[in-house]
């Protein structure tokens, strides 16, 4: 287990099956070349996959069953994510990891949970959803808010239904549409004011571009969800991925090793400084 | 059945509102229902109706040559829709389209327009209740100009 052994130390992945599931994203299933592969991953961590002579990106896990392969939904918008988007059935990558905390699940049992997501932003947190529908019962109110950029471009579209049917209480919004959307267009925080959890006890975990986080967490510290409860995952340019190089550092924490999943109520005002 | 003042009352944007004030714009008011694909106003029509959503959702939309019907934002229940009737030329600047069965409460604007210039304060509460709309739906809109979904760091 390379996290164990050295984390440095990339394991090799085939990659078993691919998926398109947008213009630019591809869903990769991955299972160890060898050997037993990398430790189990919690909703919310991310593993540092490597393409051969391409580079190496942080990606989170956007599906984790137990004793299934390792599910990364990757957009590529890069020399390495366009690298590791083109790898076929058969293809081999390298895996560090599992990274970083994970969305706090736990706590949020017998309150209300709202899943904030914006763009690419809902594969990380589609293994918290899963999650969720594994363990309804354990959780009052379950909701689902999904911005994306347009009706093409809205992710795992087609398994929206299926976890509605499972009991997430799902809303979503695009920015823009064209032709026979009959769907809402408009603001992901245009939907927070009407979703149905209350606030005082919601845990609420956001992902998605800083800026829509930064309108998210306002608008649902003013449905009185408190500021430690509203969890976002962070992005930064993370290299090492142990808290090492200090590529992610954001002021006197580190991205990859003490998130990337923070409590606004942490890091709120550093979100706010342009320096950072 | 509840009356058009009932039913204003309950509506976010009228809330709160005193009783002599409510009365009055409901004089002013009626039941519409718009089926699917029915417009409720077109860009350039004179402003002179606003509406509150009671059910369904309304599609604002701007007609681009060669991409068609654009749709920037949608309205749903409980939502005015409609500002251009308090500023000069009260004029619709976009199409607003049934997005399936839509039932409003329709206002008519010209006969409001005319009380609120005798009445200050009344214009004052209509104004204090469309302002935060404005300004809430401008800063979606700047919001959705910086395109946060399709630009993200390259790696």
């Amino acid at each position: 287990m390379s996290t164990l052994a050295d984390p440095m130390l990339p394991s090799s992945y085939v990659v078993t099956d691919k998926r398109q599931d947008l213009e630019d994203t591809w869903t990769l299933e991955l299972e160890p070349a060898g050997g037993d592969g990398v430790g189990e991953f919690r909703p919310g961590q991310f593993s540092m996959l490597y393409a051969f002579g391409a580079g190496e990106v942080p990606i989170s896990a956007s599906s984790i069953a137990v004793d299934g392969p390792l599910v990364h939904t990757i957009r590529a918008v890069g020399a390495t994510t366009r690298a590791i988007c083109a790898c076929e059935p058969g293809d081999q990558v390298g895996v560090r990891g599992p990274f970083g905390n994970s969305w706090p699940l736990e706590e949020a049992r017998g309150g209300d949970v709202v899943v904030v997501a914006g763009g690419i932003g809902l594969a990380p947190l589609r293994a918290a959803i899963h999650h969720l529908i594994d363990n309804r019962d354990d959780y009052r109110a379950a909701v689902l808010l999904y911005g994306a950029r347009s009706p093409d471009e809205m992710l795992f579209f087609s398994e929206l239904q299926g976890w509605r049917e499972a009991g997430i209480d799902i809303k979503y919004t695009v920015d823009t549409a064209t032709g026979e959307w009959d769907g809402r267009v408009g603001l992901v925080t245009k939907l927070i004011p009407i979703a149905g959890f209350q606030g005082s006890r919601t845990t609420a975990m956001v992902c998605g571009p800083e800026v829509m986080m930064r309108f998210v967490s306002t608008a649902l510290q003013d449905r009185g969800v408190p500021t430690d409860r509203i969890h976002v995952s962070l992005e930064r340019n993370m290299k090492c991925a142990v808290g090492h190089c200090g590529r992610c550092q954001l002021a006197h924490r580190f991205v990859c090793k003490d998130g990337p999943v923070f409590p606004v109520g942490r890091i709120g005002t550093l979100l706010g400084v342009r320096e950072l | 059945m509840r009356t058009i003042e009932e039913l204003l009352a309950e509506a976010p944007a009228f809330g709160g509102m005193k009783r002599e004030h409510l009365a009055f714009i409901a004089g002013c008011a009626q039941n519409r229902t718009f089926t699917s694909g029915q417009y409720l106003m077109r860009e350039g029509d004179p402003a002179d109706t606003f509406w509150v959503i009671r059910h369904g959702r309304v599609g604002m939309e701007i007609f681009v040559p060669q991409r068609g019907e654009v749709t920037i934002e949608t309205i749903d229940d409980g939502d005015l829709l409609g500002w251009s009737w308090l500023v000069p030329p009260y004029r619709c600047h976009l199409d607003a389209r049934a997005l399936g069965n839509v039932h409003t409460v329709a206002f008519d604007a010209v006969c409001l327009r005319g009380k609120t210039d005798e009445d200050p304060v009344l214009g004052y509460e209509l104004m204090r209740r469309f302002i935060p709309v404005i300004v809430e739906r401008l800063q979606a809109t700047r919001v959705r100009m910086l395109d946060v979904y399709g630009h993200v760091s390259s790696s």
